[in-house]
This record gives structure tokens, sequence and C-alpha cells, in this order.
């Protein structure tokens, strides 16, 4: 039987619904992924077809379920934090900062104002290097190879300036509780804010190769079209919230590490369509590098850790290896892990994917009773069994891409 | 519409069972669970929670009753505040609480992801199917029963087996980076070695 999804036209309808039952369509079911090149990592959208328009959508999360909430159960807090690298695996620095946040709230801890610094400078970037890729991936989609390899390019000189500051390019365990691995290199922000120099042109270039492009602007615009209301009730949030208009940024809402210090605008989308969800991203990463260039100017001096918490964040190693008090001290905090009072908190940071939450349940001691990822890439996916109706099929292709989400954090 | 940060007064007058809870950072209180999809609405239509943040729940070990906690965090996309609302589940073996999935869509995967952790049904919910998880899978792996390495368990598809043989097989413990379990006196039953279930020095790996 057609449905009130096949035919926008009244009179179209009416004339299939009279036509004899041997020229009715058939419905054919589909399964899109779990290894479809659009669908990002391992989704499976098992889809109901109708023609060519999707009359159900169901997808099928779970192929990258690793049990990381059961695995932080059975790990000190610090011993998690390569564990949140492969959550949103485009922005660990990102997730790190989320995840010591949450565990220092715990604890009620301050960082000291340059290990937060450290941290607002590190996130955007991840966000910067994050946005490029959906960005690049995005075009491929929609049939637009060249952006792709221009934001790679970008995100190579990125992943250098990660590298020489976490020795690692893509799964940066870069935060502790209580601080970071390490503190910056000598002229390393130097180099950050020459990159944010020359990146602002080749950043305008980028979106000018989709922004108005012809081809870009029939497979985006008028195309998953989210209303206030539906992005609200699903939960969605970052990017997919905002350009569904919800002006809603943690960063400026519920300020975290020093965020309140920087001036950023918060880019809001009008409609909610694939399009406006491209155009905030855009606009966020003009705002990132903004962000980053008032962090360098001002950034400050001063420890990088919490030194006064010294049953949560380890001494200096030339300490450890010549004093007895700090080698006991190191010793009691690998094996026992950092020291939590008991008591729950709730942090969500603004990711580049949404709002990444974590959930800490402590009974004291070194080991989470339980450990809550809240991912944002879960929650934006559930909407697609309700925004996939009435699309075509290749319309699938460009909502998957602008809602932008990865798999990794998604299942967990 | 009133300002989010009044919500727990409020919301302790005008339903009377509902009491303070412990927390660190936000505002939060405890429902009971049949409450929990009146307050939650109650808390959206007064006093703007209008995004359902995450649905989740604690499991207090076995034995220990009231055994199961859904926890549910609320957030103001307009007053910006954040609101936690946990309720007890009545039952330790058959834990139950209603669905919120008539308030907010979204509700709907985290609470299927609720069941296929921890094995907590939602009374009203249009489609409890498992979300991570396989749907033939028969346990629930965040309870805290259930072993760290997994338990061996077959894999969902009949050909697939008949053809490999392959199965879900507990995963190997030696040499990971787990602590000592927590509370343990015996140092030899504490480690992270006594927790492997698979393959060891005196047992070998399986085929």
């Amino acid at each position: 039987m057609a449905t009130d999804f096949s035919f926008p036209d009244a009179g179209a309808k009416a004339a299939a619904a009279a036509a004899p039952a041997e020229f009715q369509t058939e419905k054919m079911s589909l399964s899109m992924g779990p290894s479809h090149p659009s669908t990002h990592g391992v989704l499976r959208i098992q889809m109901e077809l109708d023609g060519e328009i999707v009359t159900k959508a169901d997808p099928v999360v779970g192929y990258l379920h690793r049990g990381d909430e059961k695995i932080a159960e059975n790990m000190t807090y610090n011993q998690f934090v390569p564990y949140t690298d492969r959550l949103d695996y485009l922005a660990p620095l990102a997730n790190n900062m989320a995840y010591a946040i949450a565990v220092e709230r715990l604890a009620k801890l301050e960082v000291p104002p340059r290990c937060q610094a450290i941290r607002v400078i590190t996130a955007e970037m991840a966000r910067i290097s994050a946005h490029l890729l959906g960005l690049g991936a995005y075009g491929i989609d929609v049939g637009a190879w060249t952006v792709f390899l221009y934001t790679f390019t970008e995100r190579e000189k990125l992943y250098k300036l990660f590298e020489e500051l976490t020795g690692a390019r893509f799964t940066t365990s870069y935060t502790r509780i209580g601080g970071v691995a390490r503190d910056v290199p000598e002229g390393w922000t130097g180099r950050v804010d020459a990159f944010c120099d020359q990146f602002l042109p080749i950043l305008e270039m980028i979106l000018n190769l989709l922004t108005r492009n012809k081809i870009f602007m029939d497979r985006t615009v008028d195309v998953g079209v989210i209303s206030k209301e539906d992005a609200i009730a699903y939960g969605l949030t970052g990017p997919n919230l905002r350009g569904s208009g919800v002006p809603l940024d943690l960063r400026k809402d519920k300020p975290y590490s020093g965020y309140d210090q920087y001036e950023f605008d918060v880019a809001v989308g009008s409609k909610g369509d694939c399009y406006d969800r491209y155009l905030v991203r855009g606009e966020e990463m003009r705002q990132s590098v903004r962000i980053i260039k008032q962090a360098i100017a001002k950034f400050p001096g001063g420890p990088w850790y919490a030194t006064d918490a010294k049953r949560i964040f380890a001494p200096p190693k030339d300490k450890i290896l010549t004093s007895m008090e700090e080698l006991i001290q190191n010793f009691m905090l690998v094996t026992e892990g950092p020291q939590m009072p008991a008591g729950e908190v709730y942090f969500e940071a603004e990711n580049p994917k949404g709002a990444l939450g974590f959930y800490v349940v402590s009974k004291g001691g070194g080991v989470p009773w339980r450990l809550k990822i809240r991912a944002p890439s879960f929650c934006n996916l559930s909407i697609l069994p309700k925004v996939c109706v009435g699309a075509m099929v290749s319309d699938v292709v460009s909502i998957l891409g602008s809602l932008d989400f990865v798999m990794g954090e998604c299942d967990r | 519409m009133s300002a989010p940060a009044d919500a727990t007064t409020a919301l302790k007058a005008r339903f009377p069972q509902v009491t303070d809870r412990a927390s660190l950072d936000h505002p939060a209180v405890n429902v009971p669970a049949a409450d929990v999809p009146a307050v939650l609405k109650y808390l959206r239509e007064e006093f703007a929670f209008d995004l359902l943040a995450d649905v989740t729940a604690i499991d207090w070990a076995e034995g220990v009753s009231p055994r199961f906690t859904v926890v549910y965090h609320l957030l103001s996309t307009t007053g910006h505040a954040y609101l936690r609302v946990a309720a007890n589940c009545a039952s330790d073996a058959a834990p139950e609480v209603p669905s919120v999935v008539d308030l907010w869509a979204g509700a709907n995967w985290h609470e299927r992801e609720v069941y296929d952790m921890f094995g907590i049904k939602f009374a009203g919910h249009p489609d409890l199917r498992r979300i991570l998880m396989w749907d033939e899978y028969p346990h629930f792996p965040l309870r805290k029963e259930f072993p760290l390495a997994g338990i061996e368990t077959p894999l969902p598809d009949p050909a697939v087996v008949a053809e490999t043989g392959a199965k879900a097989i507990p995963a190997p413990m030696m040499g990971g980076p787990f602590v000592a379990a927590p509370g343990e006196i015996n140092l030899t039953e504490a480690e992270p070695r006594a927790k492997d279930e698979s393959w060891n020095e005196r047992r070998s790996k399986p085929e």
C-alpha cells in the first residue's frame, strides 16, 4: 500500500489509491551498513522503502560496544583516561578534559588557571580537528571530494601540534585527575598561534567551496529538517541542537575551565536542516580560533597541576626518584588510585559532537562504583527514526553526515 | 513558569513523598518509582526542565535492598540548571519503573539501554528491546555479579555457529591494567588474574 509519505500531492495520492491492486507498489526492506561509507563507522540502519522514499528507519547500534562503563568500575580514575580517548576518537583531548573535570568536581578540586587554559586550548583545537574531519567526510558523502583534501591537510598540522604536546597524534590521554600529563613545551603556544593565523584564510576558502555550491545546497537545504521542539525532545545537543535554533552552549551557559573569561559567539541555525548544521559547524571553527587566540594572549604562568592535592596528583618524576615521601605518595597513587570522597556528580562538557556527560558515583577510594557516560552521538542518533521518514534514500546519506556522529562514542 | 533554582522546594511542597538526595553538585531528589512520570512532567511544565539529558541506573550490589536506582538528569535549556531525580526500584528481583517516553521521545533509547545493561523494565515503553547487545543475549552486563571478563555465550545466528563454531568467550584478564578489587583482604583473590575465567597459566586458551 502506498503511504502518506510517498505522495505529498493529495491528487496523486488519491489516484494511486484508486488504482487497481496489481499497480500498487510493494515495500522493500533495505539494510544500510554496518559497513557503508556514509555511516562513518559501524552503524546499521534497517530501512523500509516505498520506491525511493524511506517509510521506516530503525538504527541498529552496538557493533562497537566495548563495555567502557563496566571497565571503568574495575580500574582507578587515572587508568580510565586512555579509555576516554576512544569515545569520540576524533576529539580525544576534549574527552580527556570532560572526564578530568567530572572527577575533579567529585573531589571538589580546583585546578590552577594555567592548567585550565591549557585544557581550553587543547579542547578547542580538538573541536577544530573534529569539525574539519566532519566537514571533509560530509563533503565526500554529498559528492564534493576536494574539501576533504584541504581539511585533512589542516588536520595534519593540528596533529603535529598534538604530538609535540602529548607524544601521541591520535590517542592523547593528556589529562590527569588534578592536572595534565605535562606542561606545554617551550614555544608551543607560539606555534599554535601561528597555526591559527594561517588557518583562518584557509578555513574561509574551505567553507567557500561548499557554502554557495549549487550541488551541496541541493543536497542539504531543506533536507532533514529538525524542529526546535523535536531537537529538545530527543535530547540533541551541540551543533545539532544549535542548528535547530536552540542557543544552548554549555561553554557559555554553564562555564567550566575558565570559559567565562573568553569572548565568543554561539552560532545558531534558523531552520534546522542539514545546511544549517553545516553552517553552525563552520562558524564554530572560527569561534574556536578566537578562543584559542585569547587563551594564548593571556596564557597564565604558575603551576600546571593542583600542587596541594597530594592524594590525587602524582608528584614530579625527579622527586619520586630522589625523595622517600614522594616515592610513597606515587606508590599509593598508582596502586590505590586517586582518593575520592563518597558521593555523586554529573558533569557535561560542550564537546564537538554535543554534551559529553560523565555521571560518577563514588563510595570513596580510587575506583568509581558506577561511571555512566552520556554520549552525545547516542542521543543525536536516536532522532533518526523520526527524521529519516519521508526522506529519499540519498537524503539519508545527507542526514547522517550532517548529524556528525562517532560510533565509538555512541556504543561505548 | 518559575526559576529552576526553586524547583526542589516547590516540588517537595507539591509532592510530599519527594525527599532530598545527597549530592556533591546539582540539586537532587529521591522520588518513589511510581511517581516518576508525574514529577518529571511537573518539573518540565513548571520549571522549564525541558531537556532530558540522561537516564541511567545504579546497581548497589547483590543482597543490598533497594538494589537498583534509576537516575534521571534534567537540564533547563533556558534556565541553564541541572536537576537529578532518582528513583529506587521497589523490587530487587524484577525491577521496574514507569517509562517517560511519552514526555521525551529521547527517553526511548536511554531506557532501552538501561534495560539492556541492568534488566530494569520500563512499564509502558513502546519498544523495550536490547540496544547495545544483541537481542538474544541472556545476561545484563552492568549488574555487579556479571564478571568483568564476560560469560561464554552462543552467538545469535545458528547458521554462523554451525559454520564456524564461533561463540562469545570471556576476555583474558592476564596482564590487564585492572586494579585489585577494593575491600578484599586475600591478595590472591583480589588480584586481577583471579578474575580471569578463560585462560591463564593453568588453563590453556580455548580453541
